[in-house]
Parts: C-alpha cells; sequence; structure tokens
C-alpha cells in the first residue's frame, strides 16, 4: 500500500530487514468492543506472566469485590492480581493454563453484581515513586502479549538517557483488531495514558507507531489533539509500512527513531521504552477511575468461530466461554490459539482461563491452515532475506543439529525473537522456529555448565 | 461440543507462505520451456526425444536410488525434472541416446543422490554430469548439430560442426560466424539450451517476476562478462556481443549459476559469486585452450560457496563489528 498522506503524521525514520508478507485477515475491524455476560465463575491464575508469582490473598470461603487484591507478593519483578467479578472464593488450586503449565489459581463464584471494591479510588499522585507505586498496584502489564509487568519497564534510572516513549499500535498480526478498536473508540485514553507517562517520567519524545493498513486510527488521534488543547503537540503519530513484524519492539524502535537495540540489550539502552496502546490506554482510564485491570478487550476471530467478535471480558474466564459467547465453532477448529497466527500459542485444552496478556483468541479452521510437507532443505535463502534481525535460520538449523555451541552463539540465535518470518516462507515447510528455540536452550545449557 | 482430544499443538507460527519446493520446481520448468521450444524449432525432432530421453532418466534414476538407500522419495519434488530439462540443455541434439542417459545417472546418483539428495549436492548436478561426459566423449560434446541442415535428422553422423565460441578469440570475430541476430534468436549450432538468448532470457524475467531468483547474481554473472571481454576486445563491441550471446552464457547465468542448493544464500555472496564467475570465464575463453568457460566457471564457483557465504554473513541486527567499534572507540578517546 502507498504510505498515507495524512497531515501530521510521520514516516518511519528508517526501514528495517526482511520480515514476512503475511495475509491480514483484519474481518473484526469494524465491530467495536462488546461487554461479555459476567461468567458464572472465573478461573484467575496467580502467575499469569514471567516474574514471581504472587501468594493468594485470600482464602476458599472469603467474600471478594471487584477490583479487591487476591494475590501479591514483595518480589520487584511481579504485578498483582485483583478480584475481576464479585463473588465468593470457591477454590485455590493449581490449574492448567494456555502453554500447558499448571499454576495455582483461584476460583471465584460470581454473585452476578460485580460490586466495586472499597479500595477502589483513583491514586493520588505527587512524584514519580507514586506514579510507579499506582502502576504496580493497577496489576499492568504488557497487553500486546508479552505480558511483562509495566512498572518494572518504566522504572528505569534517571541518568539512563531514556528519552523516548512509544506506543505500539502496529498491530501486525493477523487476525487481532483490538488494538484498532482501541485507538478508534477510547483516543482519549490513550492520550491521558500518554500525557501521564510523560509527565511523570518525563520523555521529550513521545511517538505512536500505527501501520498504514489503519488510516482511521490515525484520523480519530488526531481529531481527538486537535479538539484538546491539554494533548497539542504531545505525540507524533508515525505510519508504519503494514508489513509483519513491525510491532516487535526492536522494529518498532528502529523504525520510529532509527535506533537499533543491541542484541542482548533492552530498548532502554537505546533510551526507548515501549509500551502497547491497550496498555497506555489502560493507564489513562486507572489514573482516572482506579479500577484496576480486571478485564481486557480480545478479538476472537481465526474462521472457525461461528461470529467473529472483539470482546471485553473479565480475566480469568474460560476460553470455552468466550468461545462459546461467539456463537460457538462453525467447523472443527484444527488448532487453537492465545494470540495471533504468527508468534500465538497453541493450546492443547480449551478450559483454560483468560491471562492478562492474552489479546486474541484465533480458532483457526482446518481448511485455514496450510501444512507443508516438512522437506529438506533447498537453500533458497528465503528464510535469510525475511529476518527482520539479519540472522541466517538455515544456519542456526544446521548447528543446532550439531549442538555446536560456539557456532550458535556465532550465528547469534540469542538474538532471535521467534517471530516466525522464517518459518512462514520456507518453502519446504521447516520447523525454524522450533529450532531456534533449540539453539537458545542449547546455548543456555553451555552457560549453565559453566 | 467439540472433541478436544482433536485439537492440533504446534510451534508457531501457524500460518505458511504459499511457496512449496514443487511449487518453485514448476516455475523453473516453466521459465525454461521457451528455450525448449527453441531447441526443437533449430535441431527438429532429434531435440526433444534427447530432452525427454534426459528427464525421464533422471526421473527414473531419482526413483531407484532412493529406493536403493531405502529412503523417502523425493521424484515428487520435480528437482529431478528441473535436472533432466538442464542436462539436455547442456547436450548436442545428436548424441547418442545412451551417453544421455548416462549423463542423468552421473547427474542424480553421483552428484546429487550420493551427497544426499536436494539441497546437499555441492556442485550443479547438470552442469557436473555436462563436464564428465565433455571429458569422457570430448569430439561428440564439443561439437554441436548444425542447425537447418538436419531438421530431419535423426543421423548421429549428419554434418556437425563447431560451436561459435571457437570462432572469436581475442583477434576478434573470424569469418563464417553466425550473425548476431543469428545468435540472439537461435539459428545456431550449439548445445541445445544455449542457441537462443532470448528464449533464456524470457524465461529469466519470469523466475525474477516470480521472484524465483534474484537477479543480483545473472546481472553482474553478464556484466561483468561483458565489462571484462569490452577491455580484453579493445572496445570491438561486435566481439563483445558475440561473447554474450553465442555459448552458454544466458544458460549458464540464468538458470545454472542460480541453483539455490549451490549458489550463495546471502546477498553480498551472489554478487561476488557472478564477478567470479564473470571473471573465470572470459579467462577460460580468451586464453584458456577450451572455446567456453561457463560450465567450468560455475563449478568452480560451486565449490567456492562456503567460503563466500563466510565472508558476507550478514550482521545481525544491532550488532556493531568489532573493526567499527573498535575505530569509534578510538575516536572517542581521540576526542576526549
Amino acid at each position: 500500500m502507498a504510505s498515507l498522506n495524512i497531515a501530521g503524521v510521520q514516516k518511519p525514520a528508517a526501514k528495517g530487514h526482511g520480515g514476512a508478507h503475511v495475509k491480514h485477515h483484519k474481518n473484526t475491524s469494524a465491530l467495536p468492543v462488546v461487554r461479555m455476560p459476567i461468567p458464572a465463575s472465573v478461573t484467575i491464575p496467580l502467575s499469569q506472566h514471567i516474574g514471581a508469582p504472587n501468594e493468594a490473598q485470600v482464602k476458599v470461603g472469603d467474600e471478594v469485590k471487584v477490583g479487591q487484591v487476591i494475590g501479591s507478593t514483595d518480589a520487584f519483578v511481579s504485578a498483582p492480581v485483583h478480584a475481576t467479578v464479585s463473588g465468593t472464593v470457591k477454590a485455590i488450586k493449581p490449574v492448567k493454563i494456555v502453554n500447558g503449565n499448571m499454576v495455582n489459581a483461584v476460583v471465584i463464584e460470581s454473585d452476578g453484581e460485580m460490586a466495586l471494591s472499597e479500595d477502589v479510588k483513583p491514586p493520588v499522585i505527587e512524584s514519580k515513586q507514586d506514579f510507579l507505586n499506582a502502576v504496580r498496584a493497577s496489576g499492568l502489564v504488557g497487553l500486546g502479549g508479552a505480558g511483562f509487568p509495566t512498572h518494572v519497564k518504566l522504572a528505569f534510572k534517571e541518568d539512563a538517557g531514556v528519552d523516548t516513549l512509544i506506543i505500539n499500535a502496529a498491530e501486525c498480526e493477523p487476525y487481532i483488531t483490538v488494538d484498532h478498536r482501541e485507538m478508534l473508540d477510547r483516543p482519549e485514553d490513550i492520550l491521558n495514558g500518554v500525557k501521564a507517562a510523560v509527565k511523570w517520567l518525563g520523555f521529550q519524545n513521545a511517538y505512536i507507531g500505527i501501520e498504514d493498513n489503519k488510516p482511521d486510527a490515525f484520523q480519530s488521534l488526531l481529531d481527538t489533539m486537535e479538539a484538546n488543547e491539554e494533548f497539542k503537540d504531545l505525540v507524533k503519530l508515525i505510519c508504519l509500512p503494514s508489513s509483519y513484524p513491525q510491532g516487535a519492539e526492536k522494529v518498532l524502535i528502529y523504525s520510529a527513531t532509527g535506533r537499533k537495540v543491541p542484541p542482548g540489550k533492552l530498548p532502554s539502552d537505546v533510551g526507548c521504552v515501549v509500551m502497547n496502546v491497550q496498555s497506555a490506554s489502560f493507564l489513562g482510564r486507572y489514573l482516572k477511575t482506579g479500577k484496576p485491570l480486571v478485564s481486557r478487550s480480545l478479538t476472537v476471530d481465526g474462521g472457525a468461530v461461528a461470529d467473529p467478535k472483539n470482546v471485553r471480558a473479565p480475566l480469568g474466564t474460560m476460553y470455552s466461554e468466550i468461545v462459546e459467547y461467539c456463537g460457538g465453532f462453525k467447523e472443527e477448529p484444527y488448532k487453537v490459539l492465545a494470540g495471533g497466527p504468527m508468534m500465538g500459542i497453541a493450546t492443547p485444552d480449551i478450559n483454560v482461563p483468560l491471562l492478562k496478556n492474552n489479546n486474541a483468541i484465533t480458532c483457526l479452521a482446518k481448511s485455514a491452515v496450510k501444512v507443508k510437507p516438512t522437506r529438506s532443505c533447498i537453500r533458497c535463502g528465503r528464510c535469510v532475506d525475511s529476518c527482520p534481525m539479519c540472522l541466517e535460520p538455515t544456519l542456526i538449523e544446521k548447528k543446532a543439529h550439531l549442538k555446536d555451541v560456539d557456532g550458535l552463539n556465532k550465528a547469534s540465535v540469542m538474538n532471535c525473537m521467534e517471530c516466525g518470518s522464517c518459518a512462514f516462507a520456507c518453502p519446504s515447510g521447516r520447523p525454524l522456529v522450533q529450532y531456534m528455540r533449540l539453539g537458545k536452550a542449547i546455548v543456555r545449557e553451555a552457560g549453565a555448565k559453566k | 461440543m467439540i472433541d478436544m482430544k482433536k485439537l492440533t499443538v504446534s510451534a508457531s507460527p501457524h500460518q505458511k507462505s504459499a511457496d512449496t519446493t514443487t511449487g518453485i520446481m514448476l516455475d523453473v520448468i516453466i521459465a525454461l520451456a521457451p528455450a525448449g521450444i527453441a531447441a526443437v524449432l533449430v535441431f527438429g525432432l532429434r531435440a526433444l526425444a534427447v530432452i525427454l530421453v534426459s528427464v525421464a532418466s533422471c526421473v527414473l534414476a531419482e526413483f531407484l536410488s532412493r529406493k536403493a538407500m531405502k529412503k523417502e522419495n523425493t521424484i515428487s519434488d520435480l528437482s529431478a525434472v528441473v535436472t533432466g530439462l538442464l542436462l539436455a540443455y547442456n547436450l548436442p541434439s545428436n548424441l547418442p541416446f545412451w551417453e544421455v542417459v548416462l549423463g542423468a545417472v552421473i547427474a542424480i546418483v553421483v552428484i546429487k543422490q550420493m551427497f544426499g539428495g536436494i539441497g546437499q549436492n555441492f556442485i550443479n548436478p547438470a552442469l557436473g554430469a555436462r563436464v564428465i561426459l565433455m571429458s569422457a566423449f570430448p569430439s561428440r560434446m564439443s561439437a554441436g548439430a548444425f542447425a537447418g541442415l538436419n531438421k530431419s535428422g535423426w543421423d548421429v553422423d549428419a554434418l556437425t560442426g563447431a560451436t561459435p565460441m571457437g570462432l572469436v578469440g581475442l583477434d576478434g570475430v573470424k569469418e563464417g560466424a553466425p550473425t548476431l541476430s543469428e545468435l540472439f534468436f537461435g539459428n545456431v549450432s550449439g548445445c541445445m539450451g544455449e542457441v537462443s538468448a532470448a528464449a533464456l532470457l524470457i524465461g529469466g524475467i519470469y523466475l525474477m517476476v516470480r521472484r524465483v531468483i534474484s537477479p543480483i547474481l545473472p546481472v553482474t554473472y553478464i556484466a561483468t562478462v561483458a565489462i571484462f571481454c569490452t577491455f580484453a576486445q579493445g572496445f570491438d563491441m561486435y566481439a563483445v556481443a558475440y561473447e554474450l550471446l553465442g555459448g552458454g552464457l544466458f544458460l549458464g547465468a540464468i538458470f545454472m549459476a542460480t541453483d539455490y542448493t549451490t549458489s550463495p544464500i546471502t546477498k553480498k555472496g551472489k554478487l561476488i559469486a557472478g564477478i567470479f564467475c564473470g571473471v573465470v570465464t572470459c579467462v577460460i575463453r580468451l586464453w584458456g585452450s577450451l572455446p567456453e568457460g561457463v560450465s567450468f566457471s560455475i563449478i568452480l564457483m560451486n565449490v567456492f560457496v562456503p567460503y563466500f557465504e563466510d565472508w558476507t554473513a550478514p550482521t545481525p541486527f544491532g550488532m556493531i563489528k568489532e573493526k567499527k567499534a573498535k575505530k569509534s572507540k578510538e575516536k572517542e578517546e581521540a576526542k576526549a
């Protein structure tokens, strides 16, 4: 698509390497997010992402209200979890989550009231530390998929030279449209979130990176900035090419600022912090209302769902209930994914709870999944041409086979972000992402032995 | 409710591109078709017979050798068909059939399957077979059937003559050589596939448009030959055009040197390989005792591929090369 010509929208600072020409399938972009009916019970895992697991703060039989803390810990890299419905704690037991792991979870039977906890009140913020404490208390983690606790990401040192906030609204995964809807339906929340982050953390630049296949999202944000004096010159919108994986952190930073995050380094090492657009929007709402992260929007699509929708559901709702709300399956699903088809996790079971970082449930029909026979590598070089990290996946595959630690390190296997562009492009249907993971595991194991 | 036992669990990504090995090979076969048609028009039905024998024996050789090795059969990927076509295009149309079959067996069994099958051979199978046939049967292999004279000709000993590349040397183009337009449109003697530069070019453009091959290697190869010959021939542009259009340059540059398995995987590697092939081709043609140097230059390039790739390995995103890092450090220190 030719780049958009909207006044006030910037062109990207740099063009990344490779990527995959993935079909967008943005079928649900015209459907506003609908709130799902309150489920009879929710199952809230105490550990939902990277970081220390929370300890339960409630007992079986306790009455809980929406927004009440039910799990927390003193560890820094963590975020508390809150009750997402009001009702009675029925059980605290290990449950299976989407990646197949068993984690402890609080099961709450809903009383249908959705009564708000007395603890829910807008946070009072007078300093940077207050702000970071509030972000932690909100339970916010990266809502785009990674699920890294946001307050940890924002707690960079003042002398670290971090000057740029980038809001990730690329939404490069096929099918998913909730970020797009957030920009159309809640532009003020997004800008409020950005404004607070800029105010308390002292960013000099703020960008929102959006792919060029969402022209109405640019317009929505521009109109809101135009209409409100307080949002004038707050952020710059960047029109990104709609190519996968534009929303990958390192790729986005490069596109927005021209800065390259070196291997093994973090965005803050090049002065940037990246936040998902839904995280920013949640932050904007939280600072106003004080209501912690108890529900989230997600896209339910993928071809096998009868009535694809953008749904807002309480965290801990079972996938099976969310799918049922979307009309159930119209044909037998081949795979059910947490996330999009490029990086999503295939779940063995749809009786798993919705987590903070699940931005989509993608139910792929058999007819939509192309299964290529796995053949020998013909060295066509498509994986090399498509790698946004400029690696040679076919070489890494060979080194992984040989368990050649030096070779894997030389080939920079740890730099792979598992975006799947190589495996997407491979004409021989080789499971390259699996080999990348194998290669990383071999390197880690060798490192642990030393 | 659906049967949960039927959900598939696998590593991401869950979507794949439409490209397949078979599809790529089919594209190459389509791209080779114009040159095949040109060969049949120029050399007659004997050419068609050589093509069919070559393809059939390559496929059969692949089938039998996989069977003998008790390995999964790979004839459905169509790579044996491509090898068969390329081998036929590298032979004169009046070669005895048993020699064609021998070439196919060398290409598929010795060069391809004995090294591990598709993707594993270190030189181009068709070119390897051609070179071995050329050493074994030099007189028959280097003499192309004269075009136009024996169109009906099933007679192997009919009139034969040297390839046009014997008629051009450092002293320019000799008398009796075909005209440039004959070279371009294909009314000359020589190997079957190399007679029409136009037909090869159509196939090459098709492959580039379909993004099966990158233009880097063929363009640098042909450009290197053009530039090298311009100087070597003392700006005799007629002789330069002759060097470009006669012989196997287009066939080699477009279809043989770009073979995935035996050419560099990196862009810079492709560039180096193109220049390398161009220089070696010209040196053999102009100063060597052989009239043609395309096959040997490509085989020599094939052998160097691991080095070209190692030298041109891409720099991982965000990685600063050691030399550069040193330089910038020195600069900073100098500033301080």
